[in-house]
């Protein structure tokens, strides 16, 4: 690329354009407000997650509405639902396949502690499996719950020290 | 329209086995394992019950011989009456008996779910899996034996096990079930809880 711009030293005309900050508030604002969730919706928590992302709770609002599909893409995953010992390899699984830095929320009482599901076929609890960053209790939570949840996580996130991570990654 | 024949004395006159079986409801009839599969055709074909409701199973307790009782039941669209079949199953260390895919293709779901749960197998079923628990689970969780609060087995994913270091866990239920406090203004609080933790996952069954 031809540029006449050779100038590499502070330039007191551009003063008014800069802004100087940190790099994990740079960082931490970035991934704050653009949290693309991965809906691990395995029961009925799933239709509150829905009812979260639609246009009367709109989790657009808090930069989340990028429901993705495939955790290549994701960053949050919402365990929404109970999961079953059976299904628990598949959660586990889909965790690994996220990219870092990546975050799990625990929807509703079955997610958190197995619930009411006292049984020989459920996990009594996601956090045996995957590390949860915040834990929503209700049956179904109503979706504010989940929208608090979400802020929850947002103010853990920025207060990360994500520079310092990159730097160690 | 129903009731117009009494099907136990008509399967009694062509399978001369049966017996009555105490019912509160719908006709039932008890059969010897080796009539069932040609019972059901006969209710099938020549009855009119053209529709299994439901295939199951019976574990009568440890011990007791016969340990365990196949049920069909059965309901005929067109005569609009249920008919209920048992069946003992012969052995009680290896139950099996005849698969009915063949009369009814809707049975196989139900026989995978009586081999699952019960461990009775069925012969000539087309693909005798478990449906609901997962492929090598050591246990059949509806037999007496198994106990309401599981046993600790191994996660289906070795993988898994070793990545995480769960495992299927015996869950007691801890003096349950498992109910809300009605009225309270802190939600944590009123979530529904067992009221008894005196056995949980982390302290061991106190001795009775």
């Amino acid at each position: 690329m031809v540029t006449t711009n050779t100038e590499i030293a502070y330039n007191s005309k551009i003063e008014g354009e800069v802004i100087v900050s940190r790099m994990d508030s740079v960082i931490n604002w970035i991934r704050t407000n653009s949290m693309w969730p991965m809906p691990m919706g395995l029961a009925c928590c799933a239709i509150e997650l829905m009812g979260t992302a639609s246009s009367r709770f709109d989790i657009a609002r808090f930069g989340a509405e990028v429901m993705r599909f495939s955790p290549r893409q994701s960053d949050c995953m919402i365990v929404a639902g109970t999961v079953t010992y059976k299904m628990a390899s598949a959660v586990r699984r889909i965790y690994d396949q996220m990219a870092e830095p990546k975050w799990v929320i625990a929807m509703g009482a079955c997610a958190s502690t197995g619930g009411m599901y006292r049984s020989y076929a459920t996990l009594q609890g996601v956090d045996r499996i995957v590390p949860v960053d915040v834990y929503i209790s209700g049956c179904p939570p109503r979706p504010e719950a989940l929208l608090d949840a979400l802020m929850k996580l947002q103010a853990k996130v920025r207060r990360e020290p994500s520079a310092a991570n990159l730097r160690r990654a | 329209m129903s009731a117009t024949v009494d099907v136990p004395a008509v399967l009694k006159e062509k399978f001369p086995a049966a017996t009555p079986r105490p019912s509160l409801d719908h006709p039932a009839v008890n059969l010897p394992a080796a009539d069932v599969p040609a019972a059901l055709k006969f209710l099938r074909d020549e009855q009119g019950f053209d529709f299994l409701v439901d295939l199951t199973a019976i574990d009568w307790a440890e011990g007791v011989s016969p340990r365990f009782t196949v049920v069909y039941h059965l309901l005929s669209t067109v005569r609009h009456d249920y008919v209920r079949v048992a069946m003992d199953c012969p052995s009680d260390e290896t139950p099996a008996v005849a698969s009915v895919t063949s009369l009814w293709a809707g049975a196989n779901w139900h026989e995978r779910e009586v081999y699952d749960m019960f461990g009775i197998t069925f012969t000539g079923h087309p693909d005798l899996r478990r449906i609901l628990m997962w492929d090598g689970y050591p246990h059949h969780p509806l037999r007496k034996e198994f106990p309401l609060a599981g046993i600790d087995t191994p996660l289906p994913d070795a993988e898994i096990m070793a990545e995480t270091g769960a495992r299927v866990i015996a869950a007691p239920m801890a003096g349950g079930p498992f109910v809300a406090s009605p009225g309270e203004i802190n939600l944590t609080e009123a979530e529904p809880r067992a009221k008894d933790e005196s056995w949980n996952e982390r302290r061991a069954k106190p001795d009775a």
